[in-house]
């Protein structure tokens, strides 16, 4: 196959944005997919099949046959286990990837989460560190990415963002009732409610309509493209430039070095299983964190005889995710209202600043619940089967709201991905081995914010509230997945450089999830764009064909 | 009164559980006994009140079509299960008053021998009666409609043109 000046392993979040900044820039792309271009044509909205739920397997991939994981629970047992199986932290294999299934959130991390170590020390145990880059160099692509992607929302009430250079693109989405409901409760509570940013149109924007506002959201593809991922937005203009070669099912085994290590493509298995070579002068790694670190440590060379990247052992390490917590409050009145997205309000007043803790995490209102999800959201002590099972989904299922959020976890070292030389996928490929669990520190941010939920679930009216909240210290993951390789200064302590570019070799970048150094109090899809346009920004500037300007 | 409405009260006054008012025919893994089985430890499981139970929302046939495909693994244990329970039953589970099914699911819900089997038809249960009708329970959406969700209306794909804006 023709060489290109840049193949890219992965079409979610961060390997979409790439692909259309070195398209649009003249340079020519591959981009390859492990999965394959899904529509909501072929995905049906299947309540029990699908991203977020997938007790009857997964409606985006990847194939519940021949994609095992090996997963390592605390006291070291392991286990074989299949995408749609817990403990496998799947992100949906398709083109888009978790842009294309998520409820699209659209958070910009706090200029305090790209600090952690400097603001708050690092708790015993943990590898807790700096960014190498602020919030301040992450701004103007945020900008970009909230316009590409396209943002709906209204933070201006939010007094504890980070500076914007640029409002959202465009206006929140009418409220549903539990979104009124506790707007007018955090306010009597001096609390500072706002509108979720989401990837999602509150208007046409970008060609495509606003959301319809169906029930069919998160874990699904949105019906009529209001939702934006980057199936629907840079990919198809990184298309459009003629620069860029979209390749679904292929599935990347190793990257491909000459003898002094450099990298000088990919060997990968296309839609027939036949094993193609795409050389390129450019070499993304843009898996996810799970994926990404895989492949790296598959990528064995005389130089690095322990993976790529990896000479001191960092590739893996810190993987993170989040530990949601919250509760739930049961009302007098009906409070659910059955509109989309669900997830409208949320506060940041919990993010920092919180006294004996390192951080925290946003608060929000949760997604819109199928009757199946909310069989685990019934209250403590309910008989599990029976006349009073029944009974519990009739009273709760319209009067309860939701309330969660994500802690921001202080990344440890034993949390990690390896390749697992005894297990293979259905090519031959070690499959990702995922062992060690959480700092403990997650589980007191979890209480606190389960308070802070509790209580604006009272003032709301709750005339009873439960927790959300599970204390096991196991490892989180999960479409949250980060931290895999480490962005860093010192090559002894990170994987990559400021701009996503490996220490050891400087054509092979990893840009998704896996540079966070640490993975903030929000989801983290918006940032990984966001790094996505920063780092393109850097290889635009400094490629010159065969190789970086000084 | 509708026809479900009238069997339901019918039901309720003679005190027989729906699933032995009928015969129950074989499935595609379990055959017409062990479907009566099933479907009256469901029915146990979710029963008939003012809304339908398990048995009418046809839960029994979602899981005996899952137990063909994506739950084959758990065909033994089923198989296993649903003997005991009958076993316990001193021959049909099905035929057993409903108190008494009662009583001998909240024993196999202890018993070590026969906790992961119930554990198991409790969560397939839900599944069937709580999921989409298209697996093969959930009848008519009945559970759905017992929520007030209604069932969403059968939408053309790709046939919208919502360019112009409008904000439903």
């Amino acid at each position: 196959m023709k060489k290109v000046d840049a193949v890219i392993v992965g079409a979610g979040a961060g390997g979409g944005v790439v692909a259309k900044e070195l398209a649009v820039n003249g340079l020519s792309v591959v981009l390859l997919e492990r999965g394959k271009w899904v529509t909501a044509n072929d995905c049906r909205k299947d309540d029990l099949r699908n991203q977020r739920n997938s007790t009857l397997g997964n409606n985006t991939g990847p194939d519940d046959e021949g994609n095992p994981r090996v997963v390592v629970d605390p006291s070291g047992n392991e286990r074989i286990v299949r995408p749609s199986q817990p403990g496998y932290m799947n992100n949906a294999a398709c083109v888009g990837s978790g842009t294309a299934t998520y409820g699209a959130m659209a958070w910009r991390f706090h200029p305090n989460d790209f600090r952690m170590k400097s603001t708050y020390g690092c708790p015993e145990g943990s590898t807790l560190e700096d960014w190498p880059v602020s919030y301040e160099d992450l701004e103007p692509f945020y900008c970009k990415a909230e316009w590409e992607i396209g943002v709906s929302g209204n933070d201006a009430g939010n007094p504890f963002k980070g500076p914007r250079t640029k409002p959202l693109p465009m206006p929140p989405l009418p409220p549903t009732r539990e979104h009124r409901i506790l707007e007018v409760a955090a306010k009597r509570l001096g609390l500072h409610p706002f509108d979720i940013p989401m990837a999602r149109n509150s208007v046409p924007y970008g060609g495509r309509p606003p959301c319809m506002r169906c029930r069919w959201c998160v874990g699904f593809i949105c019906e009529v493209n209001a939702k934006g991922g980057t199936q629907n937005t840079v990919i198809p203009t990184a298309l459009q430039t003629g620069n860029c070669e979209v390749r679904t099912r292929a599935m990347v085994k190793e990257i491909l070095l000459d003898d002094r290590g450099r990298a000088t493509g990919v060997a990968y298995f296309d839609a027939n299983d036949r094993l193609q070579k795409q050389e390129a002068e450019l070499v993304v790694v843009a898996g996810g964190a799970i994926e990404s670190a895989r492949l790296l440590l598959n990528t064995r060379h005389r130089l690095f005889p322990r993976g790529l990247g990896n000479r001191h052992d960092w590739v893996g390490r810190n993987l993170q995710g989040h530990t949601y917590v919250g509760a739930i409050g049961y009302f007098e009145e009906p409070t659910y209202d059955d509109l989309g997205p669900g997830a409208g309000i949320a506060l940041c007043d919990f993010n920092h600043g919180n006294p004996g803790l390192r951080g925290g995490g946003v608060l929000a209102n949760e997604f819109i619940r199928l009757p199946y999800q909310f069989l685990s959201r019934l209250p403590p002590g309910t008989p599990s089967w029976g006349i009073a099972h029944k009974d519990a989904m009739r009273r709760y299922y319209r009067h309860t709201i939701v309330i969660l959020g994500p802690v921001q976890e202080m990344p440890i070292f034993e949390a990690r991905v390896q390749a697992d030389q005894r297990v293979k996928d259905r090519w031959g490929i070690p499959v990702a081995r995922l062992s060690g669990g959480k700092h403990p520190h997650a589980i007191e941010i979890g209480e606190f914010l389960v308070g802070k939920a509790t209580v604006w679930l009272q003032e709301a009216g709750a005339i009873r509230t439960w927790e959300v909240i599970n204390r096991n210290l196991v490892l989180s993951g999960g479409q949250h997945q980060a931290g895999t390789c480490r962005m860093g200064n010192d090559p002894k302590t990170s994987v990559v450089n400021r701009y996503c570019q490996l220490h050891d070799v400087d054509n092979v970048f990893v840009v998704d999830g896996s540079v966070h150094v640490t993975n903030g109090g929000f989801n983290p899809a918006l940032t990984i764009m966001t790094i996505g346009y920063w780092a393109s920004d850097y290889i635009v500037r400094t490629w010159k064909g065969t190789r970086f300007r000084s | 009164m509708n026809r479900r409405r009238f069997l339901q009260a019918a039901a309720a006054a003679t005190g027989l559980t729906a699933a032995s008012c009928a015969v129950v025919p074989r499935g595609r893994s379990l055959n017409g006994s062990e479907m009566a089985t099933l479907e009256a430890i469901c029915e146990q499981i979710i029963p008939a009140d003012q809304d339908p139970g398990a048995a009418w929302a046809g839960v029994a046939n979602y899981i005996d079509r899952q137990l063909a495909g994506f739950y084959r693994e758990y065909r033994p244990i089923y198989r296993a299960g649903l003997a005991e329970a009958d076993r316990r039953s001193g021959g049909s589970f099905a035929h057993v008053p409903a108190k008494r099914q009662k009583e001998i699911l909240r024993q196999m819900e202890k018993d070590e021998t026969t906790k992961a089997f119930f554990t198991l038809v409790v969560s397939h249960t839900m599944q069937g009666f709580y999921g989409d009708p298209r697996h093969g329970g959930n009848r008519d959406y009945c559970s759905w409609r017992m929520l007030g969700v209604p069932p969403s209306p059968v939408r053309g794909r790709n046939q919208y043109d919502l360019t112009g804006g409008s904000r439903s």
